[in-house]
């Protein structure tokens, strides 16, 4: 009787089961998989088993550690200091500018956002390559120009993405800078705390949650972009600009080492894991 | 509509796409009497050579055999990134195309990982393969034996100069350099004398792929004092008696240092652009023609993007622009170098149709069209009876130079690791034109990279 009543009950279900198992399950086990065998794209018969040879490679290879330190400057850069502080200045200051200043600015920051990564990356692409806008600013201003995504190029794609990408941290800042009761901040402000005060305070800890819940989502959606970088820089010039991703493309699918390049998106899991895990600390710690 | 409600209808859908996804996805050989034909279409929007002959042939294929189609399945891409379409298209015969155009340096690597038929069975019953000179019938050829594909054309390369940027500079129009500082010195005199202009263009890097191996490294790797004399047991590249790839030689080291000297001094292209993937297209399509580039090391079938109807038609080129074979390290003999290479027409091992598609490839490999080809590709002939045909020789200014190349070229140890090998040289290129390592530096990169590339199939030096 029992069983029949949980039978009923996990009936609805099991389509959607059976096909996250199928689409989401079934090709990330067989990903697993193909890390641990030399599978080739060509020049090769038949690929085999080699246990973690792929792994041992990656560690000793400098392009794969350049690839690990390049996408945590990149992370830690673009998405924790510029999206992140971006997006909660501008979500502040927007709390008390007019109307008409914050739907303008919201539209334009939220356009970046709504942009087709391709689309983004040409857009910053033009605006950083010799002849682009910033040189001819710059020019115009009788300061020396460069070609930045070859002087700089791990600067300017990390500019890009916050450029793309503040839009969302600054939604999710709005949503909770609009629940902190209005109360407490007037509380804060007849004791005498000034604006920074307030921010420090007040706001911070009340939006505690929401920073930890921004973090962990800008931090996995900048780990793995690879159409902006690629259309930008393609990873040069020398793997200057080669995060992992780019790194994991290049191996596997340019140097035909399917095997290997697997290993290494089993690695960028990793890294990405390691990063929630943290955020998932400091979202349990209470003040 | 209630949140819940949405489910059942997205499941619905799911599962009704996933269902026709898989219906409609039996790939080549659901129609018998349709063979999809896939090739590399040029990145650059108005070259249409490939495309108009192709659509050329369909036609006379299609009237020949009523009732039978011709779809093509053109890949739009950069050379390396073809070849991983290509590659990852051949592995499933829901996708494998029915015909393709395969590199003669990755042939052998795609034969290795069973990707395509032999074609013995066909070439016996069929007469003009006796017109296809011997090293071509080589090219396509595997470790068993067996022939993989059928040449279209075979290339060489040499120096393409501006005349009227020599003139500016004072250097004679008849250039022919000697040694590789023959050819930095006129580098280095342009850019004295017309500062304005690139002096010299080697394509370097990997975003080029191959052309940075093959256009630069190896026109000067087979040129180095020593090395690749014809017996072929001094390939600098591969060494056929040990059956080893080569680590660590001298001449290694002194061709990235011409490479790094380009660099260096200023005498390319500024690196970022060397280092764009599209810089092929910018020298054939804008530096040459536009007289922004004095020095162009580069291959035989530069014309072909010239010619009436291509897209930037420049039928003046055979008068504004000369050409010099690439000398030798020191002058070595035979004074010149030249590399060549191919493109082949293969039948997948998962084609729906290989009999159909074989029946296409002699379609394109009538005398008459093939000599069509020729020409509008500006290839050099693989058959007999084209490269003996006046009409042939006489189309097109520089067939005749690039032709009598041919004695003096080399081809490439297309041996399946080729392609990696390729890139570890790519990579050693890269990092001396950007200046962020040293020759030694670069080299001993390689020499690395080679061991992990071939399983340690790698002798020194």
């Amino acid at each position: 009787m029992r069983y029949a009543r949980s039978l009923t009950r996990t009936l609805p279900v099991t389509p959607a089961v059976v096909l996250l198992l199928l689409f989401l399950a079934g090709p990330i086990a067989y990903c697993a998989y193909i890390a641990f065998t030399d599978l080739q794209l060509t020049g090769q018969a038949e690929d085999s088993f080699v246990g973690f040879d792929n792994f041992r490679t990656a560690f000793g290879d400098e392009a794969f550690l350049n690839a690990v330190w390049l996408t945590l400057v990149f992370t830690v850069i673009s998405a924790l200091l510029g999206q992140n502080t971006l997006g909660l200045a501008l979500a502040a200051l927007m709390q008390r500018a007019s109307k008409p200043v914050r739907t303008l600015v919201g539209g334009i920051v939220i356009t970046a956002w709504v942009l087709p990564e391709v689309v983004a990356g040409f857009l910053l692409y033009a605006f950083f390559r010799r002849e682009g806008t910033l040189n001819a600013i710059l020019e115009w201003l009788r300061l020396p120009t460069q070609n930045w995504l070859f002087t700089l190029p791990i600067l300017a794609v990390s500019f890009a993405n916050v450029w793309r990408g503040t839009a969302f941290s600054m939604l999710v800042y709005s949503a909770a800078l609009n629940e902190i009761p209005q109360e407490i901040t007037e509380a804060a402000e007849v004791d005498g705390a000034g604006g920074w005060r307030r921010m420090w305070h007040i706001t911070l800890p009340m939006i505690r949650r929401s920073i930890g819940t921004n973090l962990m989502l800008i931090t996995l959606q900048t780990l793995s972009v690879f159409g902006l970088i690629w259309v930008m820089t393609r990873g040069g010039p020398g793997g200057r600009s080669q995060t992992l991703p780019l790194f994991m493309y290049e191996e596997a699918f340019q140097k035909s080492m399917i095997g290997y390049g697997t290993a290494v998106a089993l690695l960028l899991l990793v890294v990405g894991a390691l990063f929630s895990v943290v955020y998932l600390r400091l979202l349990r710690t209470e003040v | 509509m209630r949140p819940t409600a949405a489910l059942p209808t997205l499941l619905a859908l799911t599962l009704a796409a996933a269902g026709t996804l898989t219906a409609c996805g039996t790939g080549s050989g659901s129609d018998p009497d349709t063979i999809k034909v896939s090739f590399k279409q040029s990145t650059d929007n108005s070259i249409k050579v490939m495309d108009t002959y192709l659509a050329d042939i369909k036609k006379q294929f299609e009237k020949a055999n009523p009732g039978k189609k011709v779809e093509f399945v053109p890949i739009k891409a950069p050379d390396s990134e073809y070849y991983t379409k290509l590659q990852q298209m051949l592995r499933s015969p829901k996708t494998a195309p029915d015909l393709v155009y395969e590199d003669t340096f990755l042939i052998n690597s795609d034969i290795t990982s069973g990707y395509l038929e032999p074609l013995d069975r066909y070439l016996a019953k069929w007469q003009d393969w006796n017109q296809f000179i011997d090293t071509a019938k080589e090219a396509a050829k595997g470790e068993d034996g067996k022939t993989y594909g059928i040449p279209d054309g075979t290339d060489t390369r040499g120096l393409w100069f501006s005349k009227d940027i020599f003139k500016k500079a004072g250097l004679p129009t008849d250039w022919q350099p000697k040694t590789w500082n023959d050819v930095l010195d006129a580098a280095r005199t342009i850019k004295q004398k017309a500062p304005d202009v690139i002096p010299l263009n080697v394509y370097t890097g990997k975003p080029v792929g191959e052309a940075a191996t093959m256009q630069t490294f190896e026109m000067l790797l087979y040129g180095t004092d020593g090395t690749g004399t014809s017996d072929g047991t001094s390939d600098p590249l591969y060494d056929k008696s040990a059956k080893k790839w080569v680590a660590g030689s001298q001449a290694f080291k002194d061709s990235l240092a011409f490479v790094e000297t380009v660099y260096k001094e200023k005498l390319g292209p500024d690196v970022s652009d060397a280092l764009d993937p599209n810089v092929m297209t910018r020298v054939r399509g804008e530096w040459l023609p536009q007289g922004k580039l004095a020095i162009a090391l580069d291959g035989s079938w530069l014309p072909q993007d010239w010619l009436p109807g291509s897209g930037h038609e420049w039928p003046e080129w055979s008068d504004e622009l000369g050409l010099a074979a690439m000398p030798t390290q020191n002058g070595r003999a035979p004074g010149k170098v030249s590399m060549s290479g191919g493109w082949t027409w293969s039948i997948p091992a998962k084609a729906g149709n290989p009999d159909l598609a074989f029946e296409f490839i002699k379609t394109m490999q009538t005398k008459a069209n093939a000599q069509k080809w020729y020409v509008a590709n500006s290839g050099i002939a693989v058959r007999q009876d084209v490269a003996d045909d006046p009409a042939y020789v006489d189309a097109q200014p520089g067939i005749k130079f690039f032709t009598d190349l041919v004695a003096s070229t080399h081809y490439r140890p297309a041996y399946p690791a080729y392609p990696k090998v390729s890139t570890a040289v790519q990579e050693a290129m890269e990092g001396v034109t950007t200046g962020d390592m040293s020759v030694d530096e670069a080299a001993k990169g390689y020499d690395e990279e080679l061991k992990s590339a071939t399983d340690d199939q790698v002798i020194e030096k």
